[in-house]
């Protein structure tokens, strides 16, 4: 169970692909969920959406970035390695209609997790725009598989090499200056889901995010995910993880995803020094 | 003169030194050697209508396993204590005895009870101590098959009561470890995981198949389960929903609920980071919000964690604190502080959003509630305030509705606990039991195994008989 069959190393083997055998998972996965996972008994809990889902192979996908020590961690399984827990498909899925005309906004592994929502959007009849945003071309991930699922495609590039020389938020304006967007779904950093968040709703334009705090157990028994929406307190894995970018504590969430930072730290140095 | 026999006090158990023992994760209690059991159990009076089997929830055989100890006999007080009670090692170390057995001995009523919680203790690790690999005869093969939901002391009494008469059991588990409250919530001095570990050991021997990383309601509903071909399922989720305080600032970084807070350290085993990854915060000056065994548990774990102080803040008095006794005294010798009649109304952090402190209320109580219980009133313009790095929320847990929300035929009461009859547990929707904390709101082990008990004998009806 939950072994590897498929590894691939993107954006400068930064960000990882690995596709694992979960076949009730994959059965029943919708866009917007997510899965748990734990290298071996000794390791985290980690929350990684699910960039894509196989049903017939039995097999689904995560796309994630290497940033602490768990995630180096899941980076050196290779393929037949298996992972020693894979839990989900947990959170609530995207919710999924014809909305009219629908703007896709991603930046970083966020692309990944809005893949598989842009093509059940556009499957369901909308018209996509979707603006992809990463710090330099080569870092940028599922350009092509972007383009297949959306309508346009907009790509932004912080240095310039390559589409728009600037961010996301740019491209978005104009986009929302042409008129009658009915949604906007903005995944990736914080930052840049909060300035989205800001633009549209000078355009009054329905938003959702897709938040990522801190998780332990990922079935609502424990409130480490908790946010700020409005003025309710929401566990991001059961009431989430999207909620309306409108109303989202961004600040607050940031704050809370630096609760380890130190522990963190010295976690990752030991696993390298270890390895080296 | 009739009652010449000199008096034998009750057995102390022996224990850690509190100064040591307040920095280690280690048990507290030693457990009792042979023949300091040996003694204890000769102060049973071997009643003929022994009170204390009608203070134990699963009437346990109180009188005859004692019998056995003082007989030296200690592998067959084991096996007595099977009949009656699946998890014994476990109820020896955590049921409220003074409460339920022990709080009916005759021998209390003009001294101190029997330690029957100490000899039961004894005859378990004696005999996982001794075990012989020997497992109980199972009854021939019904060819039916039964789905646990839940692998807490609930789902586990039914899945071994069920093996035990012939049925197939899966046990399926949320975490990625079985055990529920035993192994994420009760923490490691007071319940080593090696104990709940070889329970679960023996229940698969008997043939249990326990799938974890499974959350029934996510991962596969009851109905697909049915259709996969059980023919009866048991819910046994816990209460596993923790409630907050609702205050301004209980977002702050280092304000935990007992569940995270107790879950980081017992199952992910944060208190041995960063050999294993999972980090929990180290508090220096730790307020615990709250005074049940959650409360206690989260309070002394913060302790051991290396607090210069822990402060448990709680707004009715010391009679009110529902905490088991032996919790509360250990924790005082621990050096744990109680504030008492004391309500918090708000925290306050930095500008990275962790918490620094904290405001209180003084109470004082006031007329009889709904309960009975004094109510806690609070004293206008008494607010204090006080410096903390840690909070650990810990006022109670209500039920899950991932499960229920995915099963909308069965019904639930008011609070989101599952309806269940009163003697067997049995659910709106056919073919599914439930038991434990899901249907009784946050209780004990043994009441959750209580109802497990009573839940097999139905289901074995049910599959055996029919509806
Ligand atoms: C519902 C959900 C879905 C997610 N999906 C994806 C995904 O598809 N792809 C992906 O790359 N990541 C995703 N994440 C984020 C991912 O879980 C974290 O990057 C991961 O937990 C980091 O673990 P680590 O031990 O490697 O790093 P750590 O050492 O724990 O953290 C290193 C740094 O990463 C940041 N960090 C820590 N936890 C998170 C977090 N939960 N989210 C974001 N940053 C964090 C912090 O700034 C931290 O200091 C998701 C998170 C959630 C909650
Ligand atoms: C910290 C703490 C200390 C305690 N101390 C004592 C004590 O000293 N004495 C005492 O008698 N009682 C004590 N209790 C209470 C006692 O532990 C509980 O009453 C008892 O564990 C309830 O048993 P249960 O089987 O109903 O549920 P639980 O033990 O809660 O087990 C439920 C299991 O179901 C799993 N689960 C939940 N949802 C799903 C799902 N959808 N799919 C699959 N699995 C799921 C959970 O992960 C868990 O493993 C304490 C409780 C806590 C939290
Ligand atoms: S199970 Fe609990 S209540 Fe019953 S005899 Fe044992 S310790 Fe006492
Ligand atoms: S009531 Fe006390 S003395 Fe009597 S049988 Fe029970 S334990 Fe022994
Ligand atoms: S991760 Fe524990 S409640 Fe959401």
């Amino acid at each position: 169970m939950a072994k590897i069959v498929n590894r691939e190393e993107m954006a400068q083997g930064t960000i990882i692909l690995n596709e694992i055998e979960a076949p009730r998972i994959s059965q029943k996965a919708k866009p917007g969920q997510f899965v748990i996972l734990q290298a071996d008994e000794t390791g985290e809990r980690i929350p990684l959406t699910m960039a894509d889902t196989n049903p017939d192979k039995g097999t689904i996908t995560i796309i994630y970035m290497v940033v602490g020590k768990s995630t180096a961690r899941f980076k050196d399984l290779q393929v037949g390695d298996e992972f020693y827990a894979l839990i989900g498909p947990l959170g609530k899925p995207t919710h999924i209609e014809n909305f009219g005309k629908v703007i896709c906004v991603g930046g970083g592994t966020g692309i990944a997790v809005l893949h598989p929502i842009t093509r059940a959007l556009k499957e369901a009849g909308n018209d996509v725009t979707t603006i992809l945003g990463s710090r330099s071309y080569d870092l940028l991930i599922m350009e092509e598989q972007m383009n297949a699922a959306s309508t346009n495609l907009h790509i932004c590039t912080d240095d310039g090499s390559h589409g728009h020389h600037g961010f996301v938020t740019d491209v978005l304006k104009d986009v929302l200056e042409k008129g009658d967007i009915d949604l906007v779904v903005a995944i990736g950093p914080i930052p840049m889901m909060k300035f989205c968040s800001l633009i549209t709703k000078e355009y009054n334009t329905k938003t959702f995010v897709s938040l990522n705090p801190i998780m332990v157990d990922g079935t609502g028994m424990c409130g480490c995910c908790r946010v700020s929406v409005g003025n309710d307190t929401k566990f991001a894995c059961v009431d989430g993880p999207e909620f309306d970018g409108h109303k989202v504590d961004f600040d607050e969430l940031s704050k809370r995803l630096a609760s380890y930072l130190d522990d963190e730290k010295k976690s990752l140095e030991a696993y390298e020094n270890c390895k080296a | 003169m009739a009652n010449k026999k000199i008096k034998v006090p009750r057995a102390k158990m022996p224990e850690q030194d509190p100064d040591v023992r307040r920095r280690n994760f280690q048990e507290v209690p030693n457990g009792l050697t042979a023949e300091m059991a040996m003694t204890e159990a000769s102060r049973c009076l071997q009643c003929k209508k022994p009170l204390c089997v009608q203070g134990c929830p699963v009437s346990v055989k109180i009188p005859e396993f004692i019998k056995l100890i003082a007989e030296n006999d200690f592998m067959g007080a084991a096996k007595k204590l099977w009949e009656t009670n699946a998890l014994p090692a476990v109820c020896g170390r955590v049921c409220p005895q003074e409460e339920q057995c022990e709080g009916k001995c005759i021998v209390g009523k003009k001294g101190e009870p029997v330690a029957i919680g100490y000899l039961e203790r004894f005859a378990a690790d004696y005999a996982r101590e001794n075990d012989t690999g020997e497992i109980p005869a199972v009854a021939q093969k019904t060819g039916k098959k039964v789905a646990v939901i839940g692998s807490g002391p609930s789902g586990l009494t039914v899945a071994g009561d069920l093996l035990l008469k012939g049925h197939a059991v899966t046990i399926f588990e949320a975490f990625h470890k079985p055990g529920g409250v035993l192994v994420y919530g009760i923490p490691e001095f007071r319940l080593p995981k090696a104990i709940v570990a070889a329970e679960v050991a023996a229940l698969e021997k008997m043939g249990a198949d326990i799938q974890c990383n499974t959350v029934v309601g996510a991962s596969v509903t009851i109905d697909e389960l049915f259709e996969e071909g059980y023919d009866a399922a048991y819910i046994g989720v816990g209460a596993g929903l923790p409630r907050f305080m609702n205050l301004p600032g209980e977002n702050l970084i280092g304000i935990y609920s007992a569940n995270e807070y107790l879950t980081r350290t017992n199952l992910m085993k944060g208190y041995l980071f960063p050999e294993y990854d999972t980090p929990i915060a180290l508090g220096k000056n730790v307020v615990v919000l709250g005074a049940g065994n959650v409360a206690m548990d989260s309070a002394r774990t913060a302790m051991r964690l290396g607090a210069n102080s822990v402060k448990v803040v709680y707004r009715r008095s010391r009679e009110e604190m529902p905490a088991r006794d032996e919790e509360l005294h250990h924790a005082e010798e621990e050096k744990i502080e109680f504030k008492l009649l004391t309500n918090p109304t708000q925290f306050f952090g930095d500008e990275n959003g962790r918490l620094t402190g904290m405001e209180c209320l003084q109470m004082e109580l006031g007329e009889p509630d709904a309960s009975g219980r004094r109510r806690p009133m609070p004293i206008e313009g008494s607010e204090f305030q006080f410096d903390c790095d840690l909070v650990v929320v810990s006022v109670g847990s209500n039920a899950n509705p991932l499960l229920t929300n995915s099963t909308p035929d069965i019904a639930l009461n008011k609070w989101g606990n599952i309806v269940g009859d009163p003697v067997a547990g049995k659910t709106s929707k056919r073919g599914v039991w439930a038991g434990g904390d899901i249907v009784t709101g946050a209780a004990t082990v043994i009441l959750a195994m209580g109802a497990g008990r009573a839940a097999a004998d139905s289901m074995h009806e049910y599959l055996t008989l029919g509806w």
